[in-house]
């Protein structure tokens, strides 16, 4: 295993008076791809939340290349570790708008071009409205605007939960393929095992709030790592 | 000038209302109860404001103005608060401004000398800012809530690309001014054509040179229309900071987990 690229520890959250996050523990290699498994309401998208700050963890750390989070400003953090959604959430009128939001807020130069090539979108698209578009190709917008920003680390929540079998494989590979082109860092929540069979590299399990251990991809789907299928696929 | 001057014309008037009701039971519109509510409480608060009118005007202490202008703010706050409810500090940030709106165009009509200092202006005209920017308020903070909670993915997708909560909710904070804004503008834009401002009939009825009438109205229109701006804009400006925290997090949490 590579050096962390984000690592963390005992975080927990508390929203509400109820613990949704009650002591999470994980490492994320630079430049692989990490699947966040578990049954629903464990806790997976408000772990990601807690990672890029869109909330504030109550107590824990997160460290991306060792440093504290906290030190560090939200807006710097959610810039250098992107995050896509389950829905793709577009803004602006064409493609081209909606690929670049994020760059021109913060004055970067994008090359819409490579982004949507990145994404494999036809760059014909750039002018057309992002709603007319399928959900797969939008959710390939919003991954192209994440990409934009340059990101040292991408979140991934249940991308492809929206999107029917065919557009949920190309996902699938255009995160392998990114991975592997940009050695771009990934964490990619699911509660598909088949999926994070072919996208993980390796697998950290979450229930009821609480990181229940972490597996090398080979070592889960072998007979180590059967009691964990066993318990996911049972809460399923 | 001839009719409607006893209060028994004025309770005759009441049988248009005994025909609202009517109407609303037989249709079961369930607003027998609050048209009700709206009689007794109209005709008892305009007793009580035209009692209280009666005895400032009589006393014609500017300190006194000030002071109902004041408990006119408080209360139009409260109000709006009730309406935007679990929008965090709404009573604070309606007072804030509405009061701003009443000070800034109270203190241009006075400075410019547009009307004369006394109470027979000052409260009308001051009952019709904080009135008006009550409801602007109120339309504001309600739109705003209820939109930022409907388009949460849109905000949260713009805070991830490291937008400001600012920059994340401004298309929403637009719309919200628009719809606050919009009935008024409208509404001025079409006065004289498609209907007569209050005040203007009521001088006209009362027997005022209808230019005379023309002139105060043009004063109220352009009044109105800068006060409620002014109170839509900052309530706006306030809560949309109330909906986040400082580190650009909204403040309700996520539906899933």
């Amino acid at each position: 295993m590579g050096r962390p690229k984000l690592e963390v520890r005992g975080l927990r959250y508390v929203a509400g008076g109820t613990e949704i996050l009650t002591g999470v523990d994980a490492l994320v290699p630079d430049g692989e791809v990490t699947a966040v498994v578990g049954p629903s309401g464990a806790g997976k998208s408000t772990l990601l939340r807690a990672i890029n700050r869109l909330i504030e963890p109550t107590s824990g750390e997160v460290y991306l290349d060792g440093q504290p989070t906290r030190s560090l400003d939200p807006l710097e953090l959610r810039r250098r570790v992107g995050m896509v959604f389950q829905i793709p959430a577009l803004f602006g009128g064409s493609v081209e708008e909606a690929v670049l939001y994020g760059a021109c807020l913060s004055g970067k130069d994008a090359d819409l071009g490579r982004l949507l090539e990145m994404v494999e979108l036809d760059v014909s698209l750039a002018g057309r409205d992002p709603q007319a578009l399928s959900v797969g190709q939008q959710q390939r917008v919003s991954i192209a605007r994440t990409l934009a920003l340059e990101p040292e680390a991408l979140l991934l929540d249940e991308p492809t939960s929206a999107l029917d079998e065919a557009a949920r494989r190309r996902i699938e590979e255009l995160v392998r393929d990114l991975n592997t082109r940009l050695g771009l860092t990934m964490v990619f929540v699911s509660h598909d095992l088949a999926q994070v069979e072919r996208v993980a590299d390796r697998v950290v399990v979450l229930a009821e709030g609480r990181s229940k251990g972490t597996w090398d991809r080979e070592d889960f789907f072998s007979n180590a790592g059967e009691r964990a299928r066993r318990f996911i696929a049972g809460r399923l | 000038m001839e009719g409607l001057q006893t209060v028994g014309s004025a309770l005759l008037t009441l049988g248009l209302v005994a025909v609202a009701v009517a109407l609303s039971l037989y249709e079961r519109l369930d607003l027998e109860k609050d048209i009700g509510v709206a009689v007794v409480r109209s005709f008892v608060q305009l007793a009580a404001i035209g009692y209280v009118i009666d005895f400032i005007f009589g006393l014609d202490n500017l300190g006194l103005v000030a002071l109902l202008l004041a408990g006119m703010v408080l209360f139009a706050a409260w109000t709006s608060a009730r309406r935007a409810e679990r929008v965090p500090r709404a009573f604070l940030m309606a007072a804030v401004a509405v009061g701003v709106a009443a000070v800034a165009t109270m203190g241009v009509l006075l400075t410019l000398r547009i009307v004369p200092p006394t109470a027979r202006y000052l409260i009308p005209l001051g009952g019709m800012v904080i009135g008006n920017s009550m409801n602007a308020a109120s339309l504001t903070m309600t739109r705003l809530r209820d939109d930022v909670a409907e388009q949460r993915p849109k905000v949260e997708a713009a805070l991830a690309l490291g937008a400001t909560s600012r920059q994340a909710v401004a298309p929403i904070l637009r719309t919200a001014l628009q719809s606050a804004l919009i009935p008024l503008i409208d509404a001025t834009k079409t006065t004289g054509i498609i209907f007569l401002p209050g005040a203007m009939v009521g001088m006209i009825i009362a027997g005022a040179d209808p230019l005379e009438a023309v002139r105060l109205q043009i004063v109220v229109l352009y009044m109105l229309l800068g006060s409620v701006s002014i109170a839509a804009i900052m309530v706006g400006t306030l809560s949309y900071r109330s909906l986040f925290t400082p580190r650009h997090q909204l403040r309700t949490a996520p539906p899933e987990r």
